[in-house]
């Protein structure tokens, strides 16, 4: 008898972790043993991985209703073990570097170790319908961690990202179902190799009325503008590892779905006939939001407006619609979860530490806490996207991608509609400089309020835990042809 | 060959061991550092006598035919090569030979200030990505590295961080370079769309797609020439290079006088064979440096910090250089005044850096005075730095900038009069500076107890002002790069630009004799910089500020506070409903979670 995916293991590690810190041991030693553990199982997974045949690896099945074709499968490619890479390596940080928590320390783990299993089940499995289901899992313990242990108006911001993201998933599985329901009777499946299959040979005869369910579910889970307002309360209300882990790594199952289902299964044409409003769209998140963030008085609603934006790029590789642009959006994915789970993490110690995060208050933090500012300055380039980031080789394939999907030069000023979006995105990397080096220069330069001169910098752990994501980023930074092995094979297009 | 390899990685190796290991210690900071740009010295030096070459080793820094064999669907590549060509060259020997200087200059500047550690590693980090800019054989290599050196600009600039004025200089220098990359970056995305290639060496004979469309060759030519603007301070995005002088003045020498600000000059020079096939991107870049020359002339003349007028100087000599790019048959005009203007104004920052340090960290000049006997060598070593400026007879300046003049005279057109009407300007700023300074009586008690820099200070000085005076010399500018003469220049424009600089010199001398107490000559309209950096803060604050709060306002009230919470409410009375069935904490969640679940289990029964 073959033995179950290893993926199965994966996923069962932050759940079984989750499961023994609720059942009472000790919960700050089991969460780290248990998240060191997912990573260095990731690993392993990436090395053993043969990623020149781009195929699904590691499969394994549990059926569970043949005649509705649902079935537990796991299996990984290029894409989805970069992902995973991704989720392991935010779940150590995040885990790492949580502060000692002083009310109902137990459960609080086991939130963080939950949201953990979710997004590792939701990126090995290969059902459509466990691949949603593990993302529901995931939401609800970022709910309880933002309602119970949140800052601010924190009931609010729970009640709020859970009424908007349960919207965003119900209008989610109406769409997946629609595309069920297309496929002809007897091959219905929720297999997502399958459905790509079928559209590839013609079998499933996708309505618009399905893509823009999907685009739109998909789209608030992203936070796609014009459904993003969510975000940056949730952001700022999260405590530091809800914080990390949604916005680095949660946020991407909605990318990931848009890769792995809308992409493929929607015919191009029918893509390309909506390109305009998504345009439209993509290019709200990168300019008006952009222009919101530049608008920010504190750092934590900054840098969840910032995270928002950013996903314009991510949505502009999408809309590109061939294989650089793709791939740069898979690159940027990973890199845009790592250096915002490093910039949460590294604003948490700052709340942590003086109790407030608006830009007037702070400043000259740079000499109490070098290290900090050091760390900070690290991801804020990162997240401007500076050379040598994971960021820049992510935005460059974008960019080149897109620009290169429109029509080429001839007589008269031609721009097509993909290559004005391009042009808008270049210029949001501008805009994110504004807003990026305005927050680093109110908060760590200029001249210093007296009552902060005491200020203890970031301790020693908490700084591993932020470099370990500031080190991933300038290793795929300096040498970006390492992730494309994997990622690319995985997205190449019918 | 492995030479180049070393050449540029081994700064960044010295950048990161400074950052890891070496900030304890002064001897571990500063050692590395200088020791770097030292082998850096030698192996440009001895690169310089190898023939050229394009060096075979290439990195593949994104390559999809690595992963999908020769027929990949994605024709995108991107290496880390190094062109080693007579431009690359000949710009490595001026990099590397004045950053040791500096570096070793800097160990007496900054001997007692806070954060040595990080100023090593600042500048060991400019020197990698300078060395990058240098050597880079495409486009994407050369933006990655430009996008460097503006970072670690951006750390130098902003070494003294709790200083209010140096954290808004950092962050404006940043900004703006960023404003324009953007337009390098469109420039390489229509350069690669209309061509399919990113790499200098092939873009002319890939040209001829784009050259059918004279339109297109234009655009293209001047988006790249954007970055140019942006990092050589050309006009209007010039203000953020005097601001940089917050930066400690070994950085000012090295960055923004002598190399950094040149990589715009460079850039040019290095796709000058397509420039040229584009008449009209020529002209626009013509009128761009002309003006700058003028206009960063008339600024010079009224400016009271003693850096900040050798700024704007340096934002005028870079004008000429991209004039020389415009009007001249080949670019070794501009990379000559690009090579004597690197060594004289390197030597100026670093005098200035000398006054500095004599006068105790005062920089006005107007607390200055005569200083010339008290400095001696700062003193003499200045004068030959200002002279060379100046473009005073058999000094450096006068062979490269004449030519310049020259060649745009034999072009014709508006550009030639301004960088005539520079040349007046020059003698004026510098006669003034150097005249303040040094001259007539003490106008501070700093300026009676100034005294001499040490020796690891005035070394570097005497070193630089050999070069200053005669890098000009054809026998030493043959070496470095081929030039032509204008042919059909008329025979009175020599004579006028030496009419000029005596003018100059005599009037500003007569103005200025005696030892006035304040500037005799006030022009607000030059001492406020044209107004052009009030129009900036204008434009940031109401255009820029004002529609990011009005987008903040639209988000909050209109997107967030209408839309979405009017439609909360909503669903609150649903959930209202159905609190009435005792669901738990997370009622609506669990409600549309619940609803899906039951929808989906009716539409597979049915």
């Amino acid at each position: 008898m073959d033995l179950p995916s290893p993926l199965l293991f994966l996923t069962l590690l932050p759940l079984v972790g989750a499961l023994c810190v609720m059942l009472g041991s000790p919960a700050r030693f089991t969460s780290r043993l248990f998240s060191t553990a997912l990573l260095v199982l990731t690993l392993g997974l990436l090395v053993k991985y043969n990623p020149s045949e781009g195929a699904y690896d590691f499969v394994s099945e549990w059926v569970v209703s043949s005649s509705l074709g649902i079935s537990l499968s796991f299996g990984a490619d290029g894409l989805s073990l970069a992902m995973l890479l991704l989720s392991a390596i935010v779940t150590v940080s995040a885990v790492w570097a949580i502060p000692p928590i002083k009310e109902r320390e137990n459960l609080f783990y086991a939130c963080v170790m939950l949201i953990s299993a979710g997004v590792v089940g939701a990126f090995s499995c290969t059902d459509v319908l466990f691949f949603y289901a593990f993302h529901e899992i995931a939401l609800i313990p970022t709910f309880l961690l933002i309602g119970i242990w949140g800052s601010g108006d924190r009931q609010a911001a729970a009640w709020k990202a859970t009424i908007y993201l349960g919207l965003g998933s119900f209008v989610l599985l109406l769409g997946i179902i629609a595309v069920y329901l297309k496929l002809p009777e007897g091959m219905r499946t929720f297999s997502m190799p399958d459905w790509q299959d079928a559209a590839a040979a013609g079998f499933l005869p996708v309505p618009a009325w399905a893509y823009w369910l999907l685009v739109i579910g998909f789209g608030t889970l992203i936070s796609l503008f014009p459904f993003h307002s969510w975000a940056p309360q949730a952001y700022a209300c999260a405590p530091t590892p809800a914080a990390m882990l949604h916005a680095g790594v949660l946020k991407k199952f909605g990318l990931y779905g848009m890769l792995r289902i809308v992409v493929p299964i929607f015919p191009t044409e029918m893509q390309v006939q909506f390109l305009n409003i998504f345009l439209v769209l993509l290019c709200g998140n990168i300019l008006y939001i952009g222009l919101v963030t530049i608008a920010q008085k504190r750092l934590d609603w900054m840098l969840g407006y910032s995270s928002v934006m950013h996903m314009g790029y991510i949505f502009l590789g999408i809309a590109g619609l061939n294989e650089l642009s793709l791939s740069g959006a898979a690159v940027l994915m990973v890199a845009h979860g790592l250096s915002i789970a490093a910039l949460f993490a590294l604003c948490g110690v700052l709340r942590e530490r003086t109790g407030t995060l608006e830009f007037v208050q702070l400043g000259g933090l740079a000499k109490p806490m070098p290290r900090l500012g050091l760390l900070f300055g690290f991801a804020a380039m990162a997240s401007v996207g500076l050379p040598g980031f994971a960021n820049f080789p992510g935005e460059l394939m974008v960019f080149f991608g897109a620009f290169g999907s429109g029509n080429a030069f001839g007589e008269g000023f031609h721009f097509s509609a993909i290559q004005i979006a391009t042009v808008v995105a270049v210029w949001g990397v501008v805009i994110s400089a504004v807003y990026m080096l305005r927050a680093y220069r109110s908060v760590f330069f200029g001249s210093m309020p007296e009552k902060w001169a005491g200020l203890a910098d970031v301790a020693t752990i908490p700084r591993y835990a932020v470099i370990l994501l500031v080190v991933a980023l300038l290793i795929i930074g300096f040498y970006p042809q390492l992730m494309l092995g994997y990622i690319a094979p995985s997205l190449l297009l019918p | 060959m492995i030479a180049p390899w070393i050449l540029l990685f081994a700064p960044l190796f010295v950048a990161a061991f400074i950052l890891l290991v070496g900030q304890r210690s002064k001897l571990l900071s500063a050692g590395p550092a200088i020791l770097g740009a030292l082998i850096c010295c030698a192996i440009s030096w001895w690169l310089f006598g190898q023939p050229e070459t394009t060096d075979p080793i290439r990195i593949d820094w994104i390559d999809f035919s690595k992963v999908f064999g020769p027929d990949s669907p994605i024709r995108f590549t991107v290496s880390i090569g190094l062109e080693l060509d007579s431009l690359a060259k000949s710009m490595l020997v001026i990099v590397c030979t004045i950053a040791p200087l500096v570096f070793i200059y800097s160990v007496g500047y900054m001997a007692h200030e806070e954060g040595y550690g990080r100023y090593f590693a600042g500048l060991s980090l400019f020197l990698f990505s300078m060395l990058g800019i240098v050597l880079a054989d495409n486009f994407v290599m050369m933006f990655i590295f430009w996008e460097l050196v503006g970072v670690s600009s951006y750390i130098l600039i902003g070494h003294y961080y709790s200083k209010d004025s140096a954290a808004e200089a950092c962050k404006q220098a940043f900004t703006v370079n960023r404003i324009g990359d953007f337009g390098f970056m469109l420039g390489i995305l229509v350069f690669w769309m209309a061509t399919g290639t990113i790499v200098f060496g092939e873009l002319p004979d890939a040209i001829g797609a784009l050259q059918s469309s004279p339109f297109w060759l234009a655009t293209a030519c001047v988006l790249v020439f954007c970055g140019t603007i942006g990092k050589s301070a050309q006009m209007p995005l010039h203000v953020w290079l005097p601001n940089s002088m917050e930066g400690p003045t070994p950085v000012s020498s090295l960055l923004h006088a002598a190399t950094m600000v040149a990589a715009g000059v460079y850039l040019l020079a290095r796709m000058f064979p397509v420039l040229v096939l584009s008449p009209a991107a020529l002209e626009i870049i013509g009128w761009v440096g002309g003006i700058t020359c003028f206009a960063a002339g008339l600024m010079g003349l009224q400016q009271n910090d003693i850096k900040r007028i050798l700024a704007y100087s340096t934002i005028s000599q870079l004008g000429y250089m991209v004039v020389g790019i415009a009007v001249a048959p080949v670019y070794g005009v501009a990379m000559f005044h690009l090579f004597t203007h690197a060594f004289f104004k390197c030597l100026l920052f670093l005098c200035s850096g000398s006054v500095i340090v004599g006068m105790h960290h005062e920089q006005d000049i107007w607390k200055m005075g005569g200083l010339a006997k008290k400095m001696p060598i700062t003193f003499l070593t200045m004068c030959a730095g200002g002279l060379a400026l100046m473009g005073f007879p058999f000094f450096s300046g006068y062979f490269s900038k004449d030519l310049i003049i020259e060649f745009a005279f034999e072009k014709g057109g508006v550009p030639a009069w301004l960088a005539l009407g520079g040349v007046i300007l020059t003698a004026c700023y510098t006669t003034r500076l150097l005249w303040v300074v040094f001259f007539g009586a003490p106008r501070s008690d700093e300026a009676k107890k100034a005294h001499e820099s040490p020796l690891v200070m005035t070394g570097p000085l005497i070193l630089l002002a050999l070069p200053a005076v005669l890098a000009g010399w054809p026998f030493i500018q043959q070496r470095f790069f081929t030039i032509e003469h204008p042919h059909h220049v008329a025979g009175w424009v020599p004579w006028a630009i030496l009419a000029l600089l005596f003018i100059g010199i005599i009037g500003t001398i007569l103005i200025y004799r005696g030892a006035p107490k304040k500037d005799p000559v006030v022009i607000p309209f030059f001492a406020n910089r044209l107004y052009i950096d009030d129009g900036y803060r204008y434009l940031v604050r109401w255009v820029q500020d004002g529609t990011a709060q009005v987008s903040g306002f639209i988000d909050r009230w209109l997107i967030d506070g209408v839309c979405v919470n009017f439609g909360s409410r909503l669903v609150w009375a649903v959930g209202f409903v159905f609190r009435f069935l005792q669901v738990g904490n997370l009622q609506a969640y669990a409600f549309f979670f619940g609803a899906g679940v039951i929808i989906l289990l009716y539409f597979l029964i049915s």
